[in-house]
């Protein structure tokens, strides 16, 4: 049996019963690591060393019957967004080729204080910008189902490793989809907690209204363990909310029917748009009819501000990413051009070389969109209408537990065939995007696939309703298997 | 031609707090370069910024004290422009909401109050410091990245160099009493940019705007606007105007230098900052800094007019500082007479801080020492002039008033037996003088009573040298 192929969960419990020790897992992973990375191409920069050194420390506890953490001893791969003190965080840019943190962020330090292990920086849309991996500069990721095709993105290098055994659990950063698309395509489960539920501290931003930590494992409990151990208020992030000072506690018992008396809410603005590929419209309806015959009770409702949900998250989403990108210029960090006269050069020759085209069109159309005269037309305008699809939330949620929809309408798709077509890629976002304006908590869950490639259920929950959302996909999970 | 100067400012006062605005590096000036500093301040990516509430405290108690209506809600705002003293690419500060609106401060005229009216008070973060080396490097400290700094508006209501002297003195007086800032303008925790026009009041033709900046002093602030009125009217009065510009005080010239042309609006393309969530000020907060604050100058110079019997102009002098009121009535617990104390500190006190350049704080001088002296001249142990050279040695030196009198052998000599000899002595040298007074020439008294208190070293007790004197003649 190839142990590197076990839930997270599983593999946990043979360490704590002492079936196999910390380093026998990581070197099992090592080995898978360096087996198909050549091909993958799922993370920018492993950590070997220091990991062997954690997974002695962690069998040092074990062998004093000291009490582990939650991770006991699991390795974890983390996007390459993430700050971890010591270990170079490129967030897939040339800008940041090599900056090395002389700090971690907060949800590293949880993972070490849960006895889980960094393995590796995991490869990413150059900036999270991005939903294919393709805009990273260290290279695109493969998605391990199908090598021909793309792992989603951003969170790309972090689904693909999950998803191809080079690990069993892994960190991502989900601002419109960014977890839970790239989940969807390389058939694990993606979960975005609500934004609040994970300290952002140390977490690079891109739009830092929208950007939430998320979690990937091979299924929910396991996303559950990993939730479990990163989640909580944090005072150096003042967006954490202190009703995140959790964990989630959930009955695992395997006998339980979550679904029973569940309400679900579909919202008929996804049907009338609807997949152009009806296979994936029937894997859907089959998800639905599993919710139903489980015993949740369906109604279909309406989000009527949903059509205004992408030009508002693009105008929120571009005006943020130009002022968080602002300090990229060459001053203290990171890349700074050779060769300049004047200040404005060092600035525009740094910049010009420093990032790739993604990160330059969303910087110009920030810039673009809060400049003098527009700003009032555009982002203050998109703040308002962000209030609006908020309280269209709000009104489903007063009466369900759930809204379901597709994770992704599109299946993955081989690599340069979206990227020269930016508005393509842009559309897929519609049934990711709303979630991270209203700062709701949603997931994606395998269910089954369309010409071998994987389809993904979303859940999406209220704000810190975030165990509604895993008790109807650990539901799901047991009804289909 | 009659013109009017319009005259409005823009102050920007560094927080005194413990720590900086945004992370827990200590805010404190003089430190050794980049030595203050953490991934917080130095903007490195991924680290977030937390509203500290000492500032917020501080700003507050500024927009309680200048009279402001402080917002229950503060929001905080991204500023963008790119500078390499800025670390972000933003400066977090307010844009649409300030913590403090409107507010005044009263000056005193000739003529009488005038309110000088505020816009708004906002706060924000301070920058890093650029050092430009002989060599062409450009150098720069980050210590100073992250300090509070609020930034106060005023309406163009300033209508002249002295007013808004008279203005900056009493901001830097009240800021100083509330104990909010440092007020240091060599050391930038005062920084004041003027901007400024003239209107014709006859043709109402107005210049345009000049705004200046790099001002390090008072004076230097009187000097600009004083230089831009005579450049802003010689150019109307030859048919001209000024051009919308930025200039800078150039300090040994004398004169103000153009930095830079104003074309259109600058875009800083403000937007919500995100990191910090709107924050909600309960009433209750306010209220309980408004109660904090110490008395400010104004009730406190009604309160010395009413309670220590001072003149209107005496009761301004003392109440202009904090310390300096904190120590007149600090001498006063000492010595019950405040007609006294209150001469001597606005006399030879005040004279030689001026003399010196310095504070009452920053002297050697103590409040008990100056009522021990007081107490001395009183009690007719020393006289008047020997108390002004003891005094003058207090400052040199901070010894007390007794240990100086002591080592000196200044106690006044009031015993008659000694006076009786000296005087005695005195008369036997200058018979003449005894004739000429004897002869109607009332100077010669004058002239013996010299030679007394010359024999004497200073130390006669003059009152009585008189008296036994005047007694010792008309015997003879």
């Amino acid at each position: 049996m190839d142990i590197t192929s076990l839930k997270a969960w599983e593999m946990k419990e043979k360490i704590l019963n002492k079936e196999i020790s910390s380093r026998e897992l990581l070197e099992a992973h090592i080995k898978k690591i360096e087996e198909v990375e050549p091909e993958i191409n799922a993370f920018i920069t492993l950590n070997k060393e220091e990991a062997l050194k954690e997974a002695e420390r962690i069998d040092e506890k074990i062998k004093n019957n000291e009490e582990l953490g939650l991770l006991a001893g699991l390795p974890i791969g983390i996007k390459d967004n993430i700050a971890t003190k010591n270990l170079r965080t490129t967030c897939a840019s040339k800008i940041l080729e090599n900056f090395i943190p002389p700090y971690n962020a907060t949800v590293i330090e949880k993972i070490k204080a849960n006895d889980g292990i960094v393995i590796g920086k995991t490869n990413l849309d150059e900036f999270a910008m991005g939903g294919s991996t393709e805009t990273s500069y260290f290279g695109p990721t493969k998605n391990p189902i199908n090598k021909n095709m793309v792992p989603g993105g951003s969170s790309g290098g972090s689904a693909a490793a999950v998803g191809a055994n080079e690990v069993p659990l892994a960190l991502g950063t989900d601002t419109g989809g960014s977890v839970r698309q790239p989940a969807s395509f390389c058939g694990v489960v993606g979960l975005k907690p609500t934004y609040g539920m994970i300290s952002r501290y140390g977490v690079i931003p891109m739009a830092n209204t929208l950007d939430q930590v998320g979690v990937f494992g091979r299924d929910v409990k396991d996303a559950l363990l990993m939730l479990n151990a990163v989640t909580g208020y944090d005072m150096k992030d003042s967006t954490s909310s202190k009703k995140s000072d959790l964990p989630i506690s959930i009955d695992l018992n395997e006998r339980i029917n979550y679904l029973e008396g569940m309400t679900v809410a579909i919202p008929k603005e996804y049907i009338e748009l609807g997949p152009s590929n009806k296979e994936v419209q029937a894997q859907f309806d089959n998800a639905l009819k599993v919710f139903e015959n489980s015993g949740a009770k369906i109604e279909i409702v309406s989000l009527p501000h949903l059509e205004y949900a992408l030009e508002t998250y693009y105008i929120i989403m571009s005006c943020e990413v130009s002022s968080n990108m602002s300090r990229y210029d060459g001053i203290r960090f990171g890349h700074r051009a050779e060769e300049y006269n004047t200040l404005d050069e060092l600035y525009k020759n740094t910049r010009t070389e420093g990032f790739g085209e993604e990160v330059k069109r969303r910087i110009m159309v920030g810039t673009y969109a809060l400049s003098k005269g527009l700003a009032e037309e555009s982002y203050k305008k998109a703040l308002k209408v962000r209030t609006l699809i908020k309280q269209d939330f709000d009104r489903v949620f007063a009466n369900h537990d759930i809204i379901l929809s597709l994770a992704s309408p599109i299946l993955p798709y081989e690599f340069n065939s979206v990227i020269n077509d930016p508005i393509e890629m842009y559309k897929a976002d519609l049934y990711t995007v709303p979630v991270n304006l209203a700062g709701l908590c949603s997931m994606s869950v395998p269910m089954g696939t369309v010409d071998g490639l994987p389809v993904g259920l979303q859940i999406i929950g209220d704000r810190f309703k975030d165990a509604n959302v895993i008790k109807a996909g650990l539901g799901y999970e047991r009804a289909v298997l | 031609m009659a013109y009017k100067t319009i005259i409005g400012l823009e102050i920007h006062v560094e927080l005194a707090t413990k720590h900086k605005i945004f992370c827990n590096c200590p805010n404190e000036y003089g430190a050794e370069a980049n030595t203050l500093v953490c991934p917080i301040c130095l903007g490195l990516p991924g680290a977030l910024p937390v509203l500290d509430k000492e500032a917020l405290e501080y700003g507050i108690k500024a927009g309680i004290a200048f009279n402001g209506s402080i917002s229950n809600i503060i929001k905080m705002d991204r500023k963008n422009y790119f500078y390499p003293d800025l670390t972000k690419g933003y400066q977090i500060s307010q844009a649409e909401i300030p913590f403090c609106d409107g507010g005044y401060i009263e000056i005193e005229l000739e003529e009488g109050t005038k309110k000088i009216t505020l816009n708004r008070i906002h706060i924000e973060e301070d920058t890093g410091k650029q050092l430009h080396s002989e060599d062409g490097m450009t150098l720069i400290d980050f210590n100073r990245a992250g300090v509070p700094l609020i930034e106060i508006v005023t309406n163009p209501d300033i209508n002249s160099a002295e007013e808004a002297k008279l203005f900056l003195d009493k901001l830097r007086a009240i800021l100083k009493y509330i104990g909010v800032s440092n007020v240091k303008m060599e050391e930038g925790s005062l920084r004041c940019d003027v901007n400024i026009n003239v209107v014709n009041t006859k043709s109402n033709v107005k210049s345009n705007i000049t705004e200046i900046k790099n001002l390090n002093s008072f004076k230097a602030v009187v000097k600009a606007i004083e230089f831009e009125e005579k450049r802003h009217i010689e150019l109307l009065e030859a048919g001209s105007n000024t051009d919308r510009e930025t200039r800078r005080w150039d300090e040994t010239k004398g004169e103000t230098i153009i930095m830079r042309k104003k074309f259109g609006v600058s875009d800083y393309r403000f937007a919500e900052d995100g990191d910090i969530p709107p924050i909600k000020i309960a009433g209750e907060w306010i209220e309980e800094i408004r109660k904090s604050l110490p008395e400010l100058p104004h009730a406190k110079k009604e309160r010395f007019i009413k309670e220590y019997n001072l003149s209107d102009y005496d009761a301004g002098v003392l109440t202009q500082s904090k310390e300096l009121s904190i120590f007149f009535e600090d001498t006063l617990k000492y010595i019950d007479d405040s007609k006294l104390v209150s001469n001597w500190i606005m006399g030879d006190v005040l004279r030689r801080l001026n003399d010196d350049e310095i504070e009452i704080e920053e002297s050697n001088l103590k409040p008990k020492d100056l009522a021990e002296l007081l107490i001395l001249i009183r009690d007719g142990k020393i006289n008047n002039n020997t108390g002004k050279k003891v005094l003058k040695e207090m400052f040199d030196t901070g010894k007390s008033p007794e240990t100086i009198v002591k080592e000196k052998g200044l106690i006044q000599i009031s015993d008659e037996g000694a006076l009786k000899e000296i005087i005695e002595k005195v008369l036997s040298e200058n018979e003449q003088s005894i004739i000429d007074y004897k002869n109607g020439k009332d100077r010669a008294l004058g002239f013996l009573v010299g030679q007394i208190m010359k024999a004497s070293r200073g130390k006669a007790n003059p009152q009585l040298v008189n008296k036994m004197l005047l007694e010792i003649i008309n015997e003879r």
